[in-house]
């Protein structure tokens, strides 16, 4: 899912070739999951279709000669995406961690997404806390695993945000 | 209208600039979390807000009143009257036992003795620390001296609390247990509270939250 929002995220700074992404995104994202050629061209071909990203080569050429540029739909997609804080659940970090790089590498507050996603965290957390403290030791449990799970979360967020000049000087281009 | 506003402040220490720009708004009841990384400015906000600091610009405002159009008599009749104070830790006074520190703030708004101790006595049942009223501070726990800080914040029944990481110094279950009387007992009487905390978990016993960076807040919105 946020493959495709990061790939067209990295066509802001300008149109590319098919082989390019692949790269930039495995060097900004891919440490250890670093992309097939095949899942780069399925997910340029949906983002085609849906009129997210657009063709600058010639008919004819084969799809490692297309180049790609995002279009003002893709560019709108990626910054409500960006706006759009995750569903809290355990585990967010790598779709947080592309939404935090993706936005300082475009330019945009990167502060914004995190703070989005802090209120979404305690949001939920209210509701635990409150459930919590009116029930018994059951919920209490149940709740406070949960409640230990996005303050992990949570914590991550803040370590990011005091690190975000220092990751802005490495992801800027 | 809130109960307390502050408006474009801005406070130095000498070189150092600890709010450059904050505004921020606390309504009647509500209980509010200050979040933010250390060094950010909370403490220094706080302080403003409760008239222990006055801002080089910008204004503090309780109601309709500014705090620095106020006389020094005036403001402390204001914190003694309106405002009750939790910190980390230290606060208590340690020749006094819990219930005499819970019985200070009214003895110092001039009701007697035996009222204040009575009433001191009401507050500590209510925060479940009833058993250490005759002991002194340095013989109880840091979360039970936390609930007995509490008691004292309650006891004049203030329109506002400020609390500073008033579990910083707590272990989880004991800052729970904290929060959790802090929260239930500051709701009852309809206080407002203003929670400067970096704990998410502390933080989520708040109604919303406002973050501190650089000296400026991002305050949510009230929900409505
Ligand atoms: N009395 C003081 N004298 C000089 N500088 C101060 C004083 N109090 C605070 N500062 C400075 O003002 C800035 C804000 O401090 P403040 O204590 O408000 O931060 P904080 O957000 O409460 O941090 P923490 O989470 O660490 O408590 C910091 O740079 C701090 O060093
Ligand atoms: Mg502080």
């Amino acid at each position: 899912m946020s493959v495709g929002f990061a790939l067209l995220g990295l066509l802001e700074n300008g149109p590319r070739h098919g082989y390019d992404l692949k790269r930039s995104y495995d060097e900004a994202f891919g440490r250890d999951r670093a992309l097939h050629f095949g899942q780069v061209y399925s997910t340029m071909a949906r983002l085609l279709k849906n009129g997210l990203v657009e063709v600058e080569s010639e008919p004819g050429d084969g799809p490692e000669r297309k180049k790609y540029a995002i279009t003002d739909a893709g560019i709108t997609d990626v910054a409500d995406w960006l706006s759009r804080p995750e569903k809290p659940e355990p585990y967010l970090q790598s779709t947080l961690y592309t939404k935090v790089v993706l936005a300082l590498m475009t330019g945009r507050d990167a502060t914004e997404v995190l703070d989005a996603q802090r209120a979404e965290h305690l949001r939920l957390m209210r509701v635990l806390t409150r459930r919590k403290n009116e029930g018994d030791l059951a919920d209490e449990l149940i709740c406070d695993h949960a409640l230990f799970h996005l303050e992990a979360d949570l914590r991550w967020l803040e370590l990011t945000a005091a690190r975000l000049d220092r990751l802005a000087a490495r992801v800027r281009p | 209208m809130p109960l307390l506003t502050a408006d474009d402040v801005h406070l130095s220490f000498g070189e150092t600039t600890a709010l450059r720009g904050a505004s921020l708004h606390v309504y009647a009841g509500e209980v509010l979390a200050l979040m933010g990384p250390s060094g950010s400015g909370k403490s220094t906000l706080l302080h403003c807000l409760a008239g222990i600091l006055t801002p080089g610009a910008g204004s503090i405002r309780y109601g309709d009143r500014d705090l620095a159009r106020m006389s020094d008599a005036e403001r402390s009749t204001l914190r003694r009257g309106e405002f009750g104070f939790v910190f980390q830790f230290g606060q208590l006074v340690p020749e006094l036992t819990c219930l005499e520190n819970v019985a200070l703030p009214l003895r110092l708004a001039g009701a007697g003795r035996r009222d204040a101790q009575r009433s001191a006595a009401t507050w500590l049942e209510r925060l479940e620390v009833a058993d250490l009223a005759g002991k002194r501070p340095g013989q109880v726990s840091g979360g039970q001296g936390q609930r007995v800080a509490v008691a004292r914040a309650l006891v004049t029944e203030p329109a506002v609390i400020f609390a500073d990481e008033p579990t910083g110094a707590l272990d989880s279950l004991n800052g729970e247990l904290v929060m959790k009387l802090f929260i239930a007992a500051a709701r009852d009487t309809g206080a407002a509270v203003v929670l400067v905390t970096h704990e998410p978990r502390v933080a989520a016993y708040s109604d919303r939250e406002a973050v501190v960076r650089d000296g400026r807040v991002r305050e949510q919105e009230p929900a409505r």
